[in-house]
């Protein structure tokens, strides 16, 4: 695999190698530096000299090192196997880089990302002779039991395939069709490689029309994002992102997760590798761990390896959207991408603008946020990528430029709340400071869910907590004694659905997930409650009476007492909220 | 600069690299740099001998053709560019492990300062490796440390990093002293072990701690490295480090359960933007370097557990947040590493209020796989949930009262003010040796809780209500 040596090391400065060229390199090439031949890429290349960021710890590399090409440039292994595995930031295979060197990752390990030693079945799907493109299916492998992988031409091959692989066990590496072109035969392999840093090629976008639900009744019916958006959860340490990340990852309806721990916690990633194989899909009913894919460069892990992880994440996504396949990808933190993209630039002493950030920040993040999408692929299925990336703001203060710049590029934006988190109100999303712009994409389809009221409940409740904020600045200098009833009806209503609805206990069983009904049912019941309250009201009840009724009591336990296969019995609830409250208004009027 | 190569013709493979040359190019604050050298490598270790041949340690932090760059540890007072000799040692920073190490002093390069021998064992570099988060395991034992605050409300755990965010002037020092006192597994007897690194601390900070240590017995499981604030600052950047490469040998060679802690991290990251300046780096915010978070993280990573290996790494960092400012970068880069807070308070210290540890703002993350049923109590999350919920609330109430005066608040709001106060007295007070059970911790809150009409608890089920409210 070695193309001889390209040059020698003449500056190490961090994980940045300046090395002086002694022939041709390309820009993004793949190389190997110094004896223990640590990856690296070529990211700049200016007379004789060629700048190197290396992806693992540089200690003890000196200069006069002898630095080697790959012949390529950094590039993902795509294939079978993909499925329930944790990689490094470039694709290394963790679970068997710990069986190689043991507990902790040292340096000059290369194992290749998918297993040559496993064997799949594939199953033809195609006869010979046809004439075949970039991104044909040809055949399928059954990868877990969750996941039909079809095997696909690479991209930008096409010709006459005359020959493929009967049904039978393979390795990756194992040729299963060849293809002529001109007069040249091409053998394609159960795997193949693509360069992350280039987006996998589709035929064409498609409108988004269909939501990705995640089970957060705070994000599904407040702030929905559709299947091929793009959402940014911004938030202060230990306000929550992590957990909607995981959250998501749980419980969303993608087919195939992908999720990039990048500059985290070792222990965030442990946590999923541990609990995910035990969680089910409750829509399938298997291991959660069956549909997903780890990509963990955890802190502590070389930084320009943390700056490759998001590519290879999205890059895998795409393998897997053209497939035909959903696909979601949590990128927690892109902050710490872009940290790692800074401390790059300062060890190659480039032009810092905002915050010592390079200029190029905000087109790294539209590169990267632009790589999601609905899309019709090049074997003409409807396939999508929906990207939620955490930012981790200093200070917790968004004015900052990741997340400024990153909200030019997404369509929807949780906001994480540092007073809710401290009040112990999670998921933290602010309704005041969040959006999301796919309201209207996936409108028609809650609508035709819930008998067309999905919109006037939503805007019944947007309303009632807006006007709750407004009030609240009214009790914060008088208190709330002083407002007449009707106005304390807003401030109970607010508390209910905050409470009741908005608040979602992720480590509770039953209330960590909320299918489309139950939160429909819900948003309803507290709809409803209000209007018979404020009717009540109007008819000369007093709050105070109304509030000592049970089913207040009864609607702040509804998430708790009613699972997703039981939410149809929520409709009960409603009727006992109607009687409750008809009676009181007759009765008391 | 008129650079000489002292011809050491070592025949020995491994020595060649040992380089030695007479004179360096520059010295600027605690770095200097040295031309006219070769095949030195990075982030390798540095020998520095004056013209009285006393030697300090330094590290390069920057190698290039014929010249590297290096920060001296034991700072670059007294060191002339002519008659400085440079020596360099072809490895990094390393430290000997062995288990004699336990009950000895150091200093922060690892050199006695106890008046007992040179500390031998392997020599593991202190820079450390990542672990695998393949190898990892997931933390889930609850420490008891006798004090409510935390064990009711932020539950520390075996493994967990939990830093003190302190300010100036507050009891951390001597919260720390009694977490160290009284942390325990409950039913559990399994080795344990203090490593302690001060850095930047004063002598009598130390003495403190010392003392502390002594009094509690536990002298012979502490080792200690102390970079005091009269050493140069660069020493604190390897007093970490030193500290737990002897804690990762303890834990997962051992089998021990280590306790460390590293005080002040805040002195520490000041070193670091002092070298940063030195070297004329891009800063980012307040001057720090952009790579503190990276290097904050190498450093409290190191904490955890491993699959198959018996002991662990829990780490009590102490932050001091500089004007009390919890989004001075310090304080907030370490909270995005740390597994959550404990945040003190200076309103509360005034007050009289020990611990005075801040309700809302405090964190345990791992809190939640560690308490429950048949580890502390089934109601625990709910209750903890409820307090804090309900402690937010009073604080809502208390602004509202100081504009509108206590007289006009609601009946329900009254309530909700005693029962901060019976919070505030009864459970987040405690004397500095009471040692509180987690029994003791979950009734006191149950019972300070009852200051509320149950309808109030919405965090807590019917049952636990009845079970717990008002006994
Ligand atoms: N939905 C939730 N249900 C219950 N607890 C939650 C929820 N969301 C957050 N928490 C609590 O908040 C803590 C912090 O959350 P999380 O780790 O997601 O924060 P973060 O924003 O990712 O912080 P950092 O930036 O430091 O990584 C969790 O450990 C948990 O205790
Ligand atoms: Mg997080």
């Amino acid at each position: 695999m070695d193309e001889g040596v390209i040059g020698k090391v003449k500056r190490v400065v961090g994980p940045v190698v300046e090395a002086r060229r002694e022939a041709q390199v390309e820009m993004l090439e793949l190389v190997l530096v110094g004896e223990h031949r640590l990856i690296g890429e070529v990211v700049r290349i200016q007379g004789d000299s060629a700048w190197i960021q290396v992806y693992e710890d540089t200690t003890g590399l000196r200069p006069g090192a002898p630095i080697w090409s790959r012949g390529e440039p950094l590039s993902v292994e795509l294939g079978p196997g993909l499925v329930g595995g944790i990689y490094d930031g470039v694709q290394r295979p963790l679970s068997a880089l710990r069986a190689q060197m043991g507990d902790f990752v040292s340096k000059g390990a290369q194992v290749p990302a998918l297993d040559r030693g496993k064997l799949w079945r594939f199953i033809p799907e195609v006869k010979p002779p046809l004439s075949v493109t970039g991104g044909c299916i040809i055949g399928r492998v059954q990868e877990t039991e969750l996941i039909e992988h079809k095997v696909m031409i690479p991209p930008l091959l096409a010709g006459e395939l005359f020959e493929i692989a009967p049904e039978a066990e393979y390795h990756v590496e194992d040729t299963i069709a060849r293809l002529r072109f001109d007069t040249r035969s091409i053998d394609v392999a159960l795997h193949q490689r693509w360069p992350v840093r280039v987006p996998r090629p589709y035929m064409a976008r498609l409108p988004h029309s269909m939501p990705l639900l995640t089970g957060q009744r705070v994000i599904d019916t407040l702030f929905p994002v559709a299947r091929g958006g793009v959402v940014v959860v911004p938030g202060g340490f230990g306000t929550g992102k992590t957990m909607v990340q995981h959250a998501l990852a749980k419980w969303c309806d993608a087919d195939l997760v992908v999720y990039i721990g990048c500059g985290e916690r070792g222990n965030e990633m442990t946590e999923v590798l541990t609990d995910f194989p035990k969680l089910t899909d409750p829509r399938t009913g298997r291991s959660l761990m069956e549909r997903t894919i780890l990509i963990a460069n955890t802190s502590n892990m070389p930084v320009a390896a943390r700056e490759t992880s998001i590519y290879t994440g999205i890059t895998i996504a795409e393998y897997y959207r053209d497939m035909g396949l959903h696909v979601a990808v949590m990128a927690d933190s892109t902050s710490r991408w872009a940290e790692a993209l800074r401390e790059l630039s300062g060890r190659m002493e480039e032009m810092p603008a905002d915050e010592g950030f390079p200029a190029y920040l905000p087109t790294r993040l539209a590169e990267f946020y632009e790589r999601a999408g609905a899309v019709r692929t090049l074997s003409g299925s409807e396939a999508t990528i929906t990207t939620i990336g955490a930012v981790s703001p200093p200070g917790g203060d968004f004015s900052e430029p990741v997340t400024q710049h990153t909200k030019r590029f997404v369509r929807a934006f949780w906001a994480l709340d540092k007073q809710l988190a401290n009040a112990r109100h999670y998921p933290a999303i602010s309704w005041m400071d969040s959006y999301s712009e796919y309201i209207e994409d996936v409108e028609d389809w809650w609508m035709e869910r819930t008998n067309h009221e999905w919109q006037k409940l939503r805007t019944t409740m947007i309303s009632v907590m807006q006007q709750e904020a407004r009030l609240q600045r009214v009790v914060k200098l008088v208190g709330a004694d002083v407002l007449p009833d009707s106005q304390r009806l807003i401030l109970e209503i607010a508390n209910v659905f905050k409470n009741a609805f908005l608040q979602q206990n992720a480590y509770d069983k039953v209330d960590a997930y909320s299918g489309a009904e139950k939160q429909y049912r819900m948003l309803q019941i507290i709809a409803e409650l209000y209007k018979l309250a404020a009717e009540a009201i109007k008819n000369g009840a007093a709050l105070e009476d109304i509030r000592k009724t049970p089913i207040f009591t009864e609607v702040m336990q509804m998430k708790y007492q009613y699972d997703n296969e039981n939410a149809g019995r929520l409709s009960g609830l409603l009727e006992k909220a109607r009687e409750a409250l008809h009676g009181y208004t007759n009765d008391n009027a | 600069m008129g650079t000489q190569t002292i011809m050491h013709e070592l025949g020995n493979q491994a020595l060649a690299n040992r380089r030695e040359y007479l004179g360096m190019a520059e010295v600027s604050g605690p770095v200097v740099a040295i031309r006219g050298i070769h095949n030195v490598g990075y982030n390798e270790l540095v020998e520095i001998a004056d013209g009285q041949g006393n030697t300090r340690l330094g590290i390069t932090l920057e190698v290039a053709e014929g010249a590297a760059i290096a920060q001296v540890f034991e700072g670059t007072s007294g060191l002339a560019l002519e008659t400085t000799r440079v020596r360099f040692r072809g490895t990094p920073q390393t430290m000997p492990v062995s288990e004699e190490l336990l009950g000895r002093t150091f200093d922060g390069l690892g050199r006695p300062i106890d008046g007992g021998p040179e500390a031998i064992g392997e020599d593991r570099d202190v820079n450390g490796l990542p672990v695998n988060p393949t190898a990892r395991a997931y933390p889930r034992k609850f420490i008891q440390t006798g004090i409510s605050a935390i064990d009711g409300m932020n539950t520390l755990v075996r493994g967990q990093k939990l830093p003190i965010f302190s300010g100036s002037g507050l009891p951390h020092r001597q919260l720390v002293a009694q977490i160290t006192r009284q942390a325990k597994i409950v039913g559990e007897e399994a080795p344990f072990a203090v490593v302690f690194a001060g850095m930047g601390i004063k002598h009598d900070e130390a003495m403190f701690y010392i003392k502390n240590f002594e009094q509690s017995g536990a002298m012979e499981r502490l080792v200690a490295f102390l970079s005091l604030a009269d050493a140069p600052s660069v020493e604190r950047l390897v007093t970490p480090r030193t500290a737990l490469t002897v804690a990762e040998f303890l834990a997962f060679d051992l089998g021990m359960h280590v306790l460390t802690v590293l005080t002040d991290m805040t002195n520490y990251c000041e070193a670091l933007r002092e070298i940063s300046t030195v070297r004329a780096e891009i800063p980012s915010r307040k001057g720090y370097p952009g790579y503190l978070y990276s290097d904050l993280a190498s450093i409290y990573e190191r904490a955890g557990m491993i699959k198959d290996r018996p002991g662990s790494i829990t780490q009590v960092p102490v932050v001091t947040m500089p004007n009390d400012d919890i989004s001075h970068p310090v304080p907030d880069l370490s909270g995005y590493i740390t597994e959550g807070q404990i945040v003190l308070e200076r309103d509360l210290a005034q007050r009289g209020i020990y611990p005075p540890i801040a309700g809302l703002p405090s964190l345990s993350r791992l809190m939640k796989d560690g308490i429950g049923e048949g580890m502390t109590r089934a109601d625990h999350a709910h209750l903890a949930s409820q307090l804090f919920a309900a402690y937010a609330h009073v604080k809502d109430i208390r602004a509202l009262a100081s504009v509108i005066g206590e007289e006009d608040l609601s009946p329900l709001d009254h309530q909700y003010l005693k029962f901060g106060e019976a919070f505030e007295q009864r459970f987040l007070s405690q004397g500095h040796d009471e040692d509180r059970s987690m029994e003791q911790t979950l009734n006191l809150g149950w019972s300070v809780l009852s200051a509320l009409p149950p309808e109030e608890l919405h965090r807590i089920t019917e049952e636990e209500i009845r079970k717990y409210y008002g006994k």
